[in-house]
């Protein structure tokens, strides 16, 4: 996927100024929040599930090499070919290569992060090979040639309107004006993709090491289609994804789905193992598992490694108040929200993604949220840090922040300047106190207005009550 | 060196491990796998399955009837297709095809499933009452896509084979088969989607209507 979060801030001037997408961001507000938080209430020991499932997660990583290689075993054991891929390019590579050796012309997909991180579509049709994207949102976008905006709702920044439109264009039908009437519609349009194809691609939410097993979450069925009915499946997933034991699985479930969308459960779950056996009615004669590593080995060790936990729920960014005004193209890649202000500098390099650590308040909701109780805001904290001590900040920050430890290192001057600097700012206040604009600030003063000082600083009023 | 080579390497770097590949399958590993531990859950708040079971079904928008023995089953299911006006025949898996299809009406075909088959009727290898969820083992008498490309999806299940967790069920499968099938299929209600505007909207690509016959009746000793 093109990567723009080096416009990170200009990203976010056009998104906060697109009237469409701000009404459609309005309308998604709270229901997910609203969703998790109803269906969480099931849960009497969340916090005990939480603890557990963050311990299944780093028992994982810990020893991500062993599980991996135990995983690799099993599948093979059960007829699955087993790839590895270093970088984004060799998913892609490696993909073409067992597609073009089986002679496929057509590829039905069902939602896959890992495939967006590669482009593999473009990659693809560049050979000659039809992709078609068959989660109905993935689908949408695909017809209007954008990147997903959310991990887990890949359009939920377009509106009906916009989906109607799309549709009445590329399948030469007359406008749809209901939402039942669209799906049925992309039904109709995909069900014939899905008994033509000769490979299905999915993503694998989880590996597990126990079986050789990939397990998908899914709601609409296509996920169960483009790993059943095509004669080659390939998954393509993250090394990270691996689980130690199906029960382990049971675990995290309970709180992916719910964190996700607010499910108890989704409407389907997969667990597939192995090629069709013999005297099987149906299933794919190959089974394909690409296990793509492309930046994820090297946040092994570091301060970031607590970030490889995710099982990609999308609570982060659901409750991120930072998401809910800018949507996900801001975000500039594939993964958006906390996770991705965290995930996209560790992948793709600090300096192409400077400004995401800085997209947050550290209001600490995502942290609250996740389910395998990733550190978000410390994460965006030590990547900060990190950009600061890399000189990649812009210059008058970097002065700004060594002019300021200057004076907070001497008590005196600090007080004397706050001294000064709080009558002045009182004076600017006027008699609303209220500041419109601070110098060197606008980017804070632009929307909203800084409450003047009320004459003293906290150190004088302190001195005043102790004396 | 391989990519495979060069990962596990990254990886064993990351962690701190001595770098050699060979030996380095850590006995801590397969002995988590073989004690495979169940974690903590929810308390279970119902003492009766088969009611749990049902009430959640309802609750995903799964209709359930019940008959005292399977014979009746083939009459429950014509009376489910005939009062929603659904066609009369479609694909069944094998092992329900000795049950008296046609006298009770109905013209159900032993096969895989087709594109344009209607109704598909399947068993269930056992449902979890914890969250109203059929699972379907793949396999050459149950195909797995009889339970997804037909628009009405009809399952017949024991009452006695409703467990309590997904733990429990996936426990039994381990009991009662030497390995996993192709595919463990978890069903929980018919397909949907809300990728518009988050409107939930039954019936994506699978199937728009999920019923189950539970069949018998729970001993208890």
């Amino acid at each position: 996927m093109q990567l723009t979060s080096f416009y990170f801030k200009s990203n976010v001037r056009r998104k906060l100024i697109d009237p469409l997408l701000q009404r459609n961001m309005k309308r998604f507000g709270g229901r997910f929040v609203e969703a998790r938080a109803a269906v969480m209430t099931e849960v009497d020991n969340l916090e005990t599930i939480r603890v557990a499932a963050a311990a299944i997660r780093d028992r994982s990583l810990a020893n991500l090499d062993s599980y991996l290689v135990a995983f690799e075993e099993q599948a093979l054991a059960r007829g699955s070919q087993v790839h590895w891929a270093e970088t984004a390019q060799d998913v892609n590579r490696i993909l073409i290569e067992i597609a073009q050796s089986n002679g496929v012309k057509k590829i039905v997909k069902s939602k896959s992060m890992v495939s967006e991180e590669s482009g593999l579509n473009d990659a693809v049709e560049a050979v000659g090979i039809q992709a078609i994207e068959t989660d109905l949102g993935e689908y949408i976008l695909q017809l209007a040639h954008e990147p997903p905006s959310h991990i887990i709702a890949p359009a939920i920044h377009k509106s009906l309107e916009e989906v109607a439109a799309l549709f009445s264009e590329n399948h030469h039908t007359p406008r749809q004006t209901d939402i039942p009437a669209l799906c049925r519609e992309a039904r109709e349009q995909l069900r014939p993709h899905f008994l033509s194809a000769e490979m299905g691609i999915s993503g694998g939410n989880f590996l597990i090491a126990e079986t050789g097993s990939v397990v998908i979450v899914t709601n609409e069925g296509n996920g169960r289609m483009v790993t059943t009915l095509p004669r080659i499946h390939v998954t393509i997933t993250g090394i990270e994804k691996v689980l130690p034991t199906l029960n382990d699985f049971s675990t995290i479930v309970r709180l992916l789905t719910r964190s996700a969308t607010g499910q108890s459960i989704t409407n389907y779950v997969s667990m597939l193992t192995g090629p069709r056996q013999e005297g099987d009615l149906d299933g794919p004669g190959q089974s394909h598992i690409i296990l793509v590593d492309s930046g994820r080995s090297r946040l092994l060790g570091t301060e970031m490694q607590e970030a490889l936990r995710c099982i990609r729920c999308g609570a982060c960014m659901n409750h991120c108040p930072v998401y809910q005004n800018i949507g996900g193209h801001a975000y500039g890649w594939v993964y958006p929200g906390p996770i991705g202000a965290v995930l996209t500098p560790s992948y793709v390099g600090l300096k192409n993604a400077l400004d995401l650590p800085q997209a947050s308040t550290l209001c600490g909701a995502c942290q609250v949220v996740c389910p395998v109780k990733i550190p978000l805001p410390e994460l965006m904290r030590v990547l900060r840090e990190k950009s600061f001590e890399q000189g990649l900040r812009p210059w008058h920050e970097r002065l700004f922040i060594r002019l300021w430890r200057g004076v907070a290192n001497r008590p005196r001057l600090y007080a004397l300047m706050t001294q000064v600097g709080v009558r002045v700012l009182s004076l600017l206040g006027g008699k609303k106190k209220l500041l419109h604009h601070l110098p060197g600030l606008d980017g804070w003063t632009d929307g909203r207005d800084m409450p003047a000082p009320q004459g003293k600083t906290f150190r004088e009023l302190y001195r005043k009550r102790r004396s | 060196m391989s990519a495979r080579d060069n990962i596990l390497a990254r990886v064993r770097r990351g962690l701190g491990l001595p770098g050699d590949i060979a030996g380095f399958e850590r006995p801590a590993v397969q002995e988590y796998i073989r004690k495979n531990p169940r974690g903590p859950r929810p308390t279970y708040h119902w003492s009766d399955h088969v009611a749990r079971f049902q009430e959640r079904s309802e609750k995903l928008g799964t209709s359930v009837d019940r008959v005292a023995s399977l014979p009746e089953v083939p009459e429950a299911v014509a009376r489910y297709l005939k009062e929603k006006a659904l066609p009369q025949k479609g694909v069944v898996w094998h092992g329900l095809h000795a049950l008296e299809w046609e006298r009770a009406g109905l013209m159900l075909a032993a096969r895989g499933a087709h594109a344009d088959d209607l109704v598909g009727v399947t068993g269930a290898f056992c449902a979890i009452a914890e969250t109203g969820t059929l699972m379907l083992l793949s396999g050459a008498d149950s195909p797995a896509a009889v339970s997804l490309l037909p628009e009405t999806h009809i399952a017949i299940l024991d009452v006695q084979r409703i467990v309590s967790g997904m733990e429990e069920a996936l426990a039994l499968m381990k009991s009662e088969r030497e390995a996993l099938p192709r595919a463990v299929n978890f069903v929980s209600g018919p397909s949907r989607t809300a990728d518009i505007e988050q409107t939930i909207v039954i019936g994506a690509h699978g199937p728009y209507r999920v019923h189950v016959v539970l069949y018998g009746s729970v001993y208890v000793q």
